[in-house]
């Protein structure tokens, strides 16, 4: 008797404390501190840039940026190369660090989050791909994984999980990249920045040096893919046709600034000058390639 | 047919020097390698330290052997002992090439799977372990590989200061003038070169990613 009456109260006094070690483990996976634990709490945006501008050798390349990604939405920063598309995107994971202002992860400050950390925490698509050459695409897609200390045989079922995601075929892993073909490398490069199961995504033009038909059919697949996991995207392009196809909201810009954040229907209706003058050059663009294609 | 009976007869002195040389060119070309690799990585790193350590690795390969060894001979732990100043010194020779090929291989890695590791969230010695150096071995092996046929043929010339090594024959040769003896130290030493040639040649290919 004596003896579990003792174990009891082990457990009671052990309990509750344990519950508290991960509350406390939790707010500080976040950030230190009640504030941040507060904003986290209060469905604080995914993504917030607070007043950010960034420079480059004297150059001002972004500046007065405000944008707030919501959890699961897919933000498409549309503007042409050199508007400070890719800039804004490399600020979230600090590829780059903001001149002034503040980017927020998960409503914390992402300068307050160990950077390691932060960027296994986010998935990374970029046009180039970027896959290892010298690894196989298993390897290549169980890299943070691996290096995250997962064991082999969990590793291995991601993998094969991940391949089936993407639509590729299980035999693919043992590849290497230059044997892949453009659509199977981005393919791939979806797939290794979505092992880790990270809440956020990044994809700079990830379709961008795709043949049509291939485009076509990667991003019919983001969008399937979206729906099923809801994930956190920004999504960076220059082709108005893509930013209406995939965007929950297009976030335009021009000069290092945001012009204006419309849901894809208003932006076909937007007496914005900008955004009716690319509605008006995609709509040229069409017109003249199927006048070409008559004569 | 000469030279093959005076190889035979001496052969031991031959096996011997054979040796000698080996161990030169071995020691020399570790420690380049040590010293070598790591400075390319840094230089690679921080393009500012680039120009100064490559011109003073080019001006070190610029003085003439002989004389290299004659300015050493005075300094005093190395001047003790001839075997230490000829590895000191072929070791010298021996940095430029590779850091300039560690320099070139890392430099040559695509930018793109670079910021791809990077923003995946690798750590520095993670990118630069798993993905720079695998991708850039074959490049700094034929560095190495470069250094030690160099080397070979530099230490044959460290005899003049009595480093021993197959130099001995051709020295000796020389002054006796009697082609046998030269060649006796000439042709194992152009053995050994091509012997490395090809050996860290094959271990480039195999390693070489895809």
């Amino acid at each position: 008797m004596g003896s579990y009456s003792t174990t009891n109260r082990a457990n009671q006094g052990h309990m509750p404390s344990r519950v508290s070690d991960g509350n406390q483990n939790w707010a500080l996976d976040i950030n230190s501190g009640m504030l941040a634990k507060m904003q986290a709490t209060d469905a604080s945006p995914a993504i917030e840039f607070r007043d950010v501008s960034y420079c480059v050798e004297g150059t001002q390349v972004l500046s007065g940026f405000n944008l707030q990604v919501h959890s699961g939405e897919t933000v498409v920063l549309l503007g042409r190369s050199g508007s400070g598309k890719t800039t804004s995107l490399k600020l979230v994971n600090r590829l780059l660090t903001p001149t002034t202002g503040q980017v927020s992860v998960k409503g914390v400050p992402n300068t307050q989050t160990d950077v390691i950390h932060l960027r296994r925490g986010i998935g990374y698509v970029i046009q180039d791909v970027g896959l290892f050459p010298h690894f196989t695409v298993e390897r290549n897609i169980g890299l943070v994984p691996k290096i995250e200390g997962w064991p082999a045989e969990r590793i291995r079922a991601r993998v094969r999980e991940l391949l089936q995601l993407v639509g590729l075929a299980p035999e693919i892993a043992s590849r290497y990249p230059h044997q892949l073909s453009g659509g199977q490398r981005q393919r791939v490069g979806v797939a290794r920045a979505l092992a880790a199961d990270p809440e956020i995504l990044l994809m700079d033009e990830p379709f961008g040096a795709l043949d049509p038909l291939t485009r076509d059919e990667l991003q019919r697949e983001f969008l399937l893919l979206q729906r099923r996991l809801h994930k956190t995207v920004v999504f960076v392009t220059h082709d108005l046709r893509e930013a209406l196809r995939l965007g929950s909201r297009i976030a335009l810009m021009e000069a290092g600034r945001l012009v204006t954040v419309l849901t894809p229907h208003e932006f076909l209706r937007s007496s914005d000058p900008l955004a009716s003058a690319y509605v008006k050059a995609f709509g040229d663009g069409l017109e003249s390639a199927a006048n070409r294609g008559a004569s | 047919m000469n030279v093959i009976r005076f190889i035979l007869q001496n052969h031991e002195q031959v096996v011997e020097l054979t040796l000698e040389h080996l161990w030169l060119v071995g020691v020399s070309t570790l420690l380049a390698a040590l010293i070598g690799i790591p400075l390319g990585i840094v230089i690679a790193h921080r393009p500012r330290l680039n120009k100064p350590v490559l011109a003073s690795a080019n001006i070190i390969q610029t003085i003439p052997s002989l004389a290299l060894f004659g300015f050493l001979l005075p300094v005093p732990w190395l001047g003790d002992r001839a075997d230490r100043l000829a590895i000191l010194a072929l070791t010298l020779y021996a940095l430029l090439p590779i850091i300039r090929n560690t320099y070139t291989g890392i430099r040559g890695v695509d930018p793109a799977v670079l910021e791809a590791g990077r923003g995946m969230g690798l750590t520095e010695s993670q990118l630069l372990f798993q993905v720079e150096l695998p991708l850039a071995v074959s490049v700094i092996l034929s560095g190495v590989r470069v250094a030690i046929v160099i080397s070979v043929g530099l230490a044959t010339i460290a005899a003049a200061i009595g480093s021993g090594g197959l130099g001995e024959f051709i020295f000796r040769g020389l002054a006796m003038v009697d082609d046998r003896v030269i060649l006796a130290g000439a042709i194992p030493a152009a053995i050994l070169a091509l012997a490395a040639d090809l050996g860290v040649g094959w271990l480039e290919r195999r390693l070489q990613p895809r």
